[in-house]
């Protein structure tokens, strides 16, 4: 403070003291500055993240008729959307049912982007020797992350469709009679598209950890006899786990909400949580659209609290 | 250590290759679809080969008008990039001291990539529907909707963008070297010409990058406008609404369009980036060059 209190009595006479980062006297506090900096960043996440979150919770416990919400305070949102819950038991109602696909389809996304992104990251980080060919070679996987989900999405038309290009192999070489059908706007073809839109998300956090890994650590483990594989599991993975973290957050709470992939790659046949919220604004039922986003969040915010659990990421970052 | 490439290399780089076409090659066979004559389907093989298609969305006689919403999304892209270029260079200059209700943004930007995009869409039309209901009901009766293309719209893309922009900032800032700002502080530069003809020169390749990051994933948007955007649609939306009627190619030649925006993009980006790192290279130290 009273260096601070020197500069300006007396500029110049005391450059570049102490936390003071102006060489000349100014009348504005390092904490002011602070404000005046982070503080429009600050104000757009309040004001579009922060505020309509709490939106969201209050809205799910208000009424609503066909028409409009009504700011009173009711438990419908809820209710309507676990209507029946309790008498089907031990049936699961639609509600149970369409949150164990969406897990479902969630644990299956995540093994195969884990699976693909690791191997990837891997041989970006340690087999590609040159810098250049490193930053080329990720630059070429990041590319499609900066382009249209939709068409991305479409892309698989072509191929999976009835008369597509994998169909028409299929039948041309006799292996199947009839094109089949269960390529597209299926299961199958919405892991397939959330894998080719997502791996993105695995593989950089995990390249960023591993690129961080001493190599002498390899040597070392090398020098004393364990084998590749030992290394790997011993070594490299235990390293690479806050990327592999990072990267399993990222792709689970997209998968969790998705409703565009779903919806596309699914032929609007298939049920998941994200469609949910999007069936219920579309009919306007705002209370329940939130609630169900509410419990889309609490559900969300458990698995990566119990993620975070499993590898003790603050232990690791 | 050991001599020449091990077996794993090989295995792992057919794997990459691998994984690089799973990546590219759906694209590519739109891409080339898209070209199709005028009698083309929506698989291969191609029935003839012209910019039918294409020229057909240019026209405006398809089924969306292309022109506007093309016309939006540019716009809005381009706002969003400068905003978030912006607004991230300055917080990540913040950041670079400690400052109180420093933890609560940098949780608010994570929190804000990983709560699912239909939550933070559907919060922000509530939010405005609030505001709208509450303006009709105390100032004016006729009053339609705050929502909109740079309102909430562009409310929704910066929740998606900026937190992307302060992890660039952080990954710049930890390899920036602080002495060379000394080194202006000491030579009497003020904390703006610092920030002018030190930092900022050092760091706008990656500023390029965080504009780059800004603009595209504006510009393929999709969750977040679903619910945000009020009235008009963006180029995302629309095509999205064509997905489920579609039986011409001309989807394919929308998104081939759309791809070329952001191809051409990412090129500039990547192009400017690549000019200011030979600049900084060629003209950032005076070694050699003698005393005077």
């Amino acid at each position: 403070m009273s260096e601070e209190v020197l500069q300006q009595a007396a500029p110049g006479l005391v450059p570049g003291s102490g936390t003071a980062r102006a060489a000349k006297p100014t009348r504005l506090s390092p904490s002011f500055i602070s404000w005046l900096q982070a503080g429009p960043m600050m104000l757009v996440f309040l004001a579009f993240f922060l505020i309509p979150l709490v939106f969201v919770v209050i809205v799910s416990f208000w009424d609503y008729n066909e028409y409009q919400l009504l700011p009173a305070f009711s438990g419908r949102g809820y209710t309507d959307t676990f209507e029946g819950c309790i008498a089907q038991l031990p049936d699961l109602c639609t509600i149970g049912k369409t949150y164990v696909k969406t897990l479902k389809l969630c644990f299956m996304v995540w093994a195969i982007t884990l699976f693909i992104g690791f191997w990837v990251a891997y041989f970006l980080a340690f087999h590609v020797k040159s810098k250049t060919w490193q930053m080329g070679l990720s630059l070429l996987c990041t590319i499609p992350f900066w382009t249209s989900n939709v068409i991305r999405m479409i892309a698989w038309i072509p191929l999976l469709g009835r008369n597509g290009l994998v169909n028409s192999g299929l039948v041309k070489t006799g292996l199947v009679n009839h094109p089949v059908e269960w390529l597209l706007f299926s299961e199958f073809s919405v892991v397939l598209a959330l894998v080719h839109l997502f791996t993105f998300f695995m593989v950089v956090p995990i390249f960023n950890s591993m690129i961080r890994i001493d190599k002498s650590l390899i040597e070392a483990a090398y020098d004393a006899g364990a084998t590749g594989f030992q290394t790997l599991v011993n070594v490299i993975i235990p390293l690479a786990k806050p990327g592999i973290v990072i990267g399993s957050i990222f792709v689970i709470t997209i998968v969790m909400g998705d409703f565009i992939t779903i919806g596309v790659m699914g032929g609007q046949q298939i049920a998941a949580a994200g469609k949910i919220i999007e069936t219920r604004v579309n009919a306007l039922q705002f209370p329940a659209a939130a609630a169900n986003a509410v419990i889309l969040l609490v559900i969300t915010f458990l698995i990566i609290t119990m993620m975070s659990r499993i590898v003790d990421i603050k232990k690791e970052l | 250590m050991k001599e020449g490439r091990p077996r794993s290399f090989y295995v792992l780089a057919i794997f990459f290759a691998a994984y690089v076409l799973f990546l590219y090659g759906p694209m590519i066979a739109i891409y080339v679809l898209s070209f199709q004559g005028p009698q083309g389907g929506l698989t291969f093989p191609m029935n003839g080969v012209s910019t039918f298609w294409i020229a057909k969305l240019f026209k405006g006689t398809g089924i969306v008008d292309l022109g506007a919403a093309f016309r939006r999304s540019l716009l809005l892209g381009i706002i969003v990039m400068i905003v978030t270029v912006v607004l991230s260079v300055a917080a990540g200059m913040a950041f670079r001291r400690k400052f109180k209700a420093q933890s609560i943004l940098f949780y608010s930007a994570i929190a804000s990539l990983i709560v699912p995009s239909i939550i933070t869409s559907l919060g922000i039309s509530l939010e405005f529907r609030i505001i709208d209901d509450l303006i009709k009901a105390h100032w004016n009766e006729n009053f339609e909707t705050s929502m909109g293309l740079l309102t909430s719209g562009l409310g929704a893309h910066l929740t998606w963008t900026l937190p992307f922009g302060l992890l660039i900032m952080f990954a710049i800032f930890n390899r920036f070297d602080p002495r060379l700002e000394e080194a202006a502080r000491d030579l009497g530069a003020t904390p703006w010409q610092t920030f002018r003809h030190v930092v900022l020169p050092i760091i706008l390749p990656s500023v390029i990058g965080i504009g780059l990051f800004g603009f595209t994933l504006s510009w393929d948007e999709l969750a977040r406008s679903s619910q945000a955007i009020g009235a008009v649609n963006t180029l995302p939306l629309d095509l999205q609404g064509l997905t489920t009627t579609v039986t011409n190619p001309d989807i394919y030649a929308l998104g081939t369009v759309i791809s070329a925006v952001s191809f051409t993009v990412i090129a500039l980006a990547l192009g400017t980036i690549a000019m200011l790192n030979k600049r900084q290279a060629a003209k950032g130290s005076d070694a050699g060059q003698g005393l005077v």
